[in-house]
């Protein structure tokens, strides 16, 4: 029994794995630029170096004046409402120095403040991961009816303003609501308490795990389960051997964003908090208190903090989004037939 | 191990794809199930290996009812079309995944991956990743990774589909001796004619969700049991005549046709190489014009149109057709050497053409 060797060289309608898409993109700009440079000597010296540099247009480009125009645009735009914002944010924050900044942090009220966004987003966070992995995995390996009504419930919560999440909290588990008096009479208090206000950051969170595995679990499809149950695994095994290693970078930002909105919440948590110092204010929810006494600077250095979470956020995100490309871009000739 | 489903009904939404199959596959073969696509072929052989289930009918394994029993619980290998590896293992535990679920030691693991990667001549590629492997060597990962557990029955779908000319001829030569040396009673489901014949003991062969026939290689092209199998295998000549007292006419040539009994219209087919060219006319021939000729490599195609039959075409070899020297517009005669008749049955589409599918 032999094969031949090329059979091993042979690679199916793959193009070879060693050229990543920059370098080929490059290479075909290079070699499309070819033929100017070899039509230089008709032109002058000082316009043939700017020929070798600039690349061929494509035939879906813009002229230069409208494509400057355009990203002058829009960096003036992103600068006058992102960059001009946050660096007041860090200018306002330490003004005052670095030891007043460090003071209004270290406030018990502010210290009480991130004791309780950091145990949210803990609560909140991990059970929205699991929600959010059992809702992709029902909508995208079985077939049942109102899967339709199912995946639209998924993104309510981004479509109604969290200030009604927060009402609807009240409204089922406040003094005068549903479910109200029973909880009284067991001495359990949701609204005004940090059960309230972990379940509004729960119901405004929940989407973002959800929605981030349903496209890549469905795009994945089910073979790969297909195979590992007829080789012989259970269930579990299946999830913790074949199904979470494959979807654990999306899982991940999906909690990354779930996280940065867990701990960032305002409207709905403004509304079940009740706003007690020290008992049930949040972060952004002290910012607001502190900023409507004019205690501005102590006011912005809360908010640096937050300001902070927003950065680790982005670079997580681009970490993952780089390694999910990576896994995306190996996982990709496999599909292709 | 025998496989044997019995009665198998399949409905997907109301919409049927098998319809009372019943098969026996004998232990130790490698079966072909062949058919267009949408014949139900892949349905059946998932229903084999237990991935999706009957609305009606019966699978034995080996004689024993394994209906009740999950794909988990069969103990068959399976290669799926598009191998199905898992994308963040490396080939070694790709390998290692059926017995590594069924914790077997560490060292017995090792010694059975090292045995089956020497098998699919995959030694040295043991930590690299799947994406990092070409389509035939993914391929024989997901055969090796299939026969871990040591399966009594081997089940492949469309095995060779994903790959390219030449690496699939030298992957059937392959599959063929491996299954000789192994004997593990094999199914794959293929629609390509050519791939079920060169591998397979018998080919079982499907059309809209039944079994047509089912017979060695030589049965089913020599011995077609209906009008689908006989234009199914190979290109086809159709003429349109009826059958009486055991012999069918067509216009005012007669054959014998002893299987059809009484009076009734049928279908006479010829393949392209039992239909004879002359120059002159000889007894039992009709007339036609030469359309073209087309050089296929070692054959040469005649297209020919004859008055009340149509188009029809003619396969000769290299040396017949240069000795015909035809050319469009000639005129000649056409004999048929060997017909088959089939009565029209009721409700019948007569949508295929001469040069069938």
């Amino acid at each position: 029994m032999s094969l031949p060797a090329d059979s091993a060289v042979l690679n199916p309608g793959h193009p070879p794995r060693l050229s990543p898409d920059p370098s080929t993109g490059s290479g075909r700009a290079a070699a499309a630029s070819a033929p100017r440079t070899s039509s230089a000597p008709r032109t002058s010296g000082a316009s043939r170096a700017g020929a070798a540099r600039a690349l061929p247009r494509r035939a879906t480009e813009d002229p230069p004046a409208v494509r400057h125009a355009l990203v002058a645009l829009a960096l003036l735009f992103l600068a006058l409402l992102v960059l001009l914002p946050a660096a007041t944010v860090l200018v306002e924050a330490l003004r005052g120095g670095v030891a007043l900044w460090w003071k209004a942090l270290s406030d018990p009220d502010a210290l009480a403040a991130i004791r309780l966004t950091l145990l949210v987003a803990a609560i909140a966070v991990p059970l929205n991961a699991l929600f959010g992995l059992a809702a992709a995995w029902s909508v995208t390996r079985f077939r049942f009816a109102g899967k339709n009504l199912l995946v639209s419930l998924i993104d309510l919560p981004f479509g109604v303003s969290p200030v009604i999440s927060g009402m609807v909290t009240v409204l089922l588990f406040g003094a005068q609501g549903w479910f109200g008096p029973w909880l009284a009479e067991r001495g359990i208090q949701v609204v005004f308490a940090v059960p309230g206000i972990v379940l509004a950051t729960v119901f405004v969170t929940f989407p973002f795990v959800a929605r981030e595995l349903i496209p890549f679990m469905q795009a994945q499809g089910t073979e790969e389960e297909e195979a590992a149950l007829v080789l012989g695994a259970s269930g579990w095994q299946i999830l913790t051997r074949v199904t979470l290693p494959n979807v654990k970078w999306s899982l991940l930002y999906g909690v990354i964003l779930c996280n940065a909105r867990a701990m960032g919440e305002f409207g709905a948590v403004s509304v079940v908090s009740g706003h007690i110092r020290g008992r049930t204010n949040t972060l952004p929810l002290h910012v607001e208190i502190l900023h409507g006494e004019y205690a501005f600077q102590a006011a912005f250095a809360v908010a640096s903090l937050l300001f902070l979470l927003a950065l680790v956020t982005l670079v997580a995100k681009k970490t993952l989004e780089w390694s999910q490309r990576r896994a995306r871009r190996e996982a990709a000739p496999r599909s292709t037939p | 191990m025998s496989i044997e489903v019995r009665g198998i009904h399949k409905a997907f939404d109301g919409h049927p794809v098998l319809r009372d199959v019943s098969l026996t596959i004998p232990d130790g073969e490698l079966v072909a199930l062949l058919g267009p696509s949408g014949c139900g072929k892949t349905t059946l052989l998932r229903i084999i290996a237990g991935l999706e289930v009957p609305d009606l009918g019966e699978v034995r394994h080996g004689g024993e009812d394994v209906s009740a029993r999950s794909a988990r619980e069969r103990n068959v290998g399976v290669v799926f079309q598009h191998y199905a590896l898992f994308r963040h293992m490396t080939v070694g535990e790709n390998v290692a995944f059926a017995l590594r679920v069924r914790r077997r030691s560490r060292a017995e693991t090792e010694a059975r991956v090292d045995e089956l990667l020497a098998l699919v001549q995959l030694d040295g590629l043991r930590h690299r990743f799947p994406h990092q492997l070409s389509g035939g060597q993914r391929q024989r990962v997901a055969l090796a990774r299939a026969l871990a557990a040591s399966p009594r029955i081997l089940l492949l779908d469309e095995p060779f589909g994903a790959l390219d000319a030449r690496v699939r001829q030298e992957l059937r030569r392959w599959l063929r001796r491996l299954h000789d040396e192994l004997h593990v009673t094999s199914v794959f489901v293929t629609h390509d004619q050519e791939e079920a014949f060169e591998v397979s003991d018998r080919v079982v062969l499907m059309n809209a969700g039944r079994v047509e026939q089912v017979g060695t290689p030589a049965q089913v092209f020599e011995e077609p049991a209906s009008p689908f199998v006989m234009r199914f295998l190979g290109a086809v000549n159709v003429f349109r005549g009826h059958v009486d007292g055991g012999h069918a006419h067509v216009r005012d040539m007669t054959f014998a046709a002893p299987g059809v009994a009484g009076r009734t219209p049928a279908h006479v087919f010829v393949r392209p190489h039992e239909l004879e060219i002359h120059r002159s006319a000889v007894p039992g021939a009709f007339a036609a014009r030469v359309d073209r000729v087309v050089p296929l490599g070692a054959a040469v195609r005649i297209e020919l149109c004859a008055p009340g039959h149509g188009a029809l075409e003619v396969e000769l070899d290299h040396r017949a057709s240069e000795a015909l020297a035809l050319a469009p517009g000639d005129p000649v005669h056409l004999s048929p050497r060997r017909v088959r008749v089939f009565p029209v049955r009721e409700g019948e589409s007569d949508s295929l053409t001469a040069s069938g599918l």
